[in-house]
């Protein structure tokens, strides 16, 4: 069982110009093994609710609890993979994919059983005494990915992590996502700007509004699994893009307008 | 998205290709285009060629209109190398090189070994930074060499007095260097660090000193250069050994082939140690790809 809560999440920053609220309670549940996606206009504090999500940010209201339980700091519990400079350069890609295991003392041939296994799943055999450097765009994101599973956490959170790749990169980094969540079935929570992407990974979908973000409308994505390439090209998967497209539209307008009121 | 199968064009075999001869502006006035390796040999060496071309030409020609007191004061590349021979020998200069390579040593490690602790603190911690920060972003537009004076009257003129020059040239802005360098540490490798279980102090020595290692010995490098500077200045205003009094010796003689020759070994021996850190650094951090410098 592991689940993750965000109850009664609030944002707020405090500028020269007064007040920003960036997030509006918030609350939602993550059930264990689901996999839920967050998608919003820019600006509209989807990354800060991550951060929130994972303790690197202090709410200014609410909380997150995993399995129940209130959570103040960072912790293993809840892995992160973000959009880039993630990987630590100076080890090796297997060295990067123990970091957790080696900080949490796993005996070393547990480890390397672990990154083993990692390196094969996501496709870098031959690349395990590689540094980051040395990486492709995607190869870095499969090496961060691995690196928080090695780690086992109760939650993965994943903030844009093909958000700089490349369209065709990314979309077989999706494919090799699903398959890997559909052997964990980790508790995700995995915060985007793709519509598509949102919808051809996740089993929910929470739409944002734009600042302050709240959540706006919830979708549940009722195309079965395992997805492949097909899914995006069938007629439910396009219905639901038509209608996600619709919001986000309709929202990144509001954002646009409220700027020009300001300016 | 469709799914069009690859198109598949058979590689023109390279030999059937005529061969390309891209013209001298493109190859060379493309801005930030890499030139054949060759050409680069052949630029690096000319540059010397050219130098002491120079040189030697205007030394003839001062020499010729002159021939009393040319040699005196223009000397040829040739008579230099000479003179250098005969410093060795005769004059013991290895002893002035010595002497100087021992300040400047003594005076950047004791710089370093606190401006870089100290630096990455304040990159660090807000706190740190805002305590230190001003007084020594003042000071450090506060010449070095001005200082001597002042040193002279509360030192002397021993060690310590060029020691100390070389640590107030080096600290404050090595200091402020490495603070940036800290200060650059992406948020997200500490953050991805803590997610993954890591404790404040994990972070700190398992990511935070890793990510700023290879641009501090960067930063020491460069500040190494600057060391020389203050050092020969400060022989130069008051010094018993050293290169600059040496320096300041052969002025007074009228020997401006030792003056060049001191000179040539200052750059020499900067030369090597910018090829001992370059050394050190591709060593201890194999995994920075870098600009061939």
């Amino acid at each position: 069982m592991s689940e993750i809560q965000i109850a009664d999440v609030a944002m707020r920053f405090r500028t020269r110009h007064g007040e920003v609220r960036a997030l509006e309670r918030i609350s939602l549940t993550v059930p264990d093994g689901q996999f839920a996606c967050i998608v919003g206009p820019s600006g509209c504090g989807k990354s800060t609710l991550l951060m929130i999500a994972a303790g690197l940010v202090t709410p200014t209201e609410g909380e997150v609890l995993v399995n129940g339980k209130p959570t103040l700091e960072p912790g293993a519990d809840r892995g992160m993979v973000f959009q880039s400079y993630s990987l630590f350069p100076w080890l090796s890609v297997r060295r990067n994919i123990e970091f957790g295991p080696e900080i949490k003392k796993a005996p070393p041939p547990e480890r390397r059983k672990t990154s083993s296994e990692l390196i094969r799943l996501m496709r870098l055999d031959g690349f395990a005494d590689a540094y980051p450097n040395a990486l492709s765009g995607g190869m870095k994101q499969r090496a961060a990915i691995a690196r928080a599973l090695a780690n086992d956490p109760e939650v993965l959170l994943m903030d844009e992590p093909f958000g700089a790749l490349d369209a065709q990169t990314r979309q077989i980094m999706q494919e090799l996502l699903t398959d890997i969540w559909q052997r964990y079935r980790k508790t995700v929570l995995f915060v985007t700007h793709d519509i598509e992407e949102a919808i051809f990974l996740g089993d929910v979908i929470y739409v944002m509004t734009s600042r302050p973000g709240r959540i706006r409308t919830t979708l549940r994505v009722d195309i079965p699994r395992p997805r492949t390439f097909d899914t995006l090209t069938g007629p439910r998967f396009t219905e639901l893009r038509n209608q996600v497209v619709g919001i986000i539209h309709e929202e990144s307008l509001k954002a646009v307008e409220s700027e020009l009121v300001r300016a | 998205m469709s799914r069009a199968p690859a198109a598949r064009v058979a590689p023109v075999p390279s030999a059937a290709r005529p061969r390309r001869r891209r013209g001298f502006i493109r190859t060379y006035l493309t801005p930030k285009q890499a030139i054949p390796g060759r050409a680069r040999v052949i630029l690096a060496i000319g540059s010397f060629v050219f130098v002491f071309g120079v040189w030697s030409l205007l030394a003839a020609l001062v020499q010729n209109s002159s021939p009393q007191y040319g040699a005196l004061f223009v000397p040829s590349p040739y008579q230099v190398v000479v003179t250098w021979w005969d410093m060795m020998v005769n004059l013991s200069f290895y002893n002035d090189v010595g002497w100087s390579t021992f300040r400047i040593v003594a005076g950047f490690l004791l710089a370093a070994a606190v401006a870089v602790p100290l630096g990455l603190l304040m990159g660090s911690f807000e706190a740190v930074r805002s305590f230190f920060n001003p007084p020594i972003n003042a000071i450090r537009y506060m010449p070095a060499s001005a200082f001597i004076p002042l040193l002279i009257l509360l030192q002397g003129l021993g060690e310590d007095e060029k020691i100390t020059i070389i640590w107030i040239g080096v600290f404050f802005q090595l200091v402020l260097m490495v603070m940036d360098i800290a200060h650059r540490v992406p948020d997200e490798m500490l953050n991805v660090a803590y997610t993954l279980g890591a404790s404040r102090w994990t972070v700190f020595y398992k990511v935070f000193l890793p990510a700023t290692f290879p641009e501090v010995v960067d930063a020491l490098r460069i500040t190494m250069g600057w060391a020389w500077t203050y050092l020969i200045v400060a022989e130069l205003v008051a010094a018993e050994h050293g290169i600059g009094s040496f320096i300041l010796i052969a002025e007074r003689y009228l020997r401006a082939d030792r003056i060049i020759a001191a000179i040539i070994t200052i750059g020499i021996l900067g030369l090597f140690t910018d090829t001992l850190f370059a050394i050190v650094h591709r060593l201890a951090f194999p995994y920075v790809q870098k600009v061939r410098a």
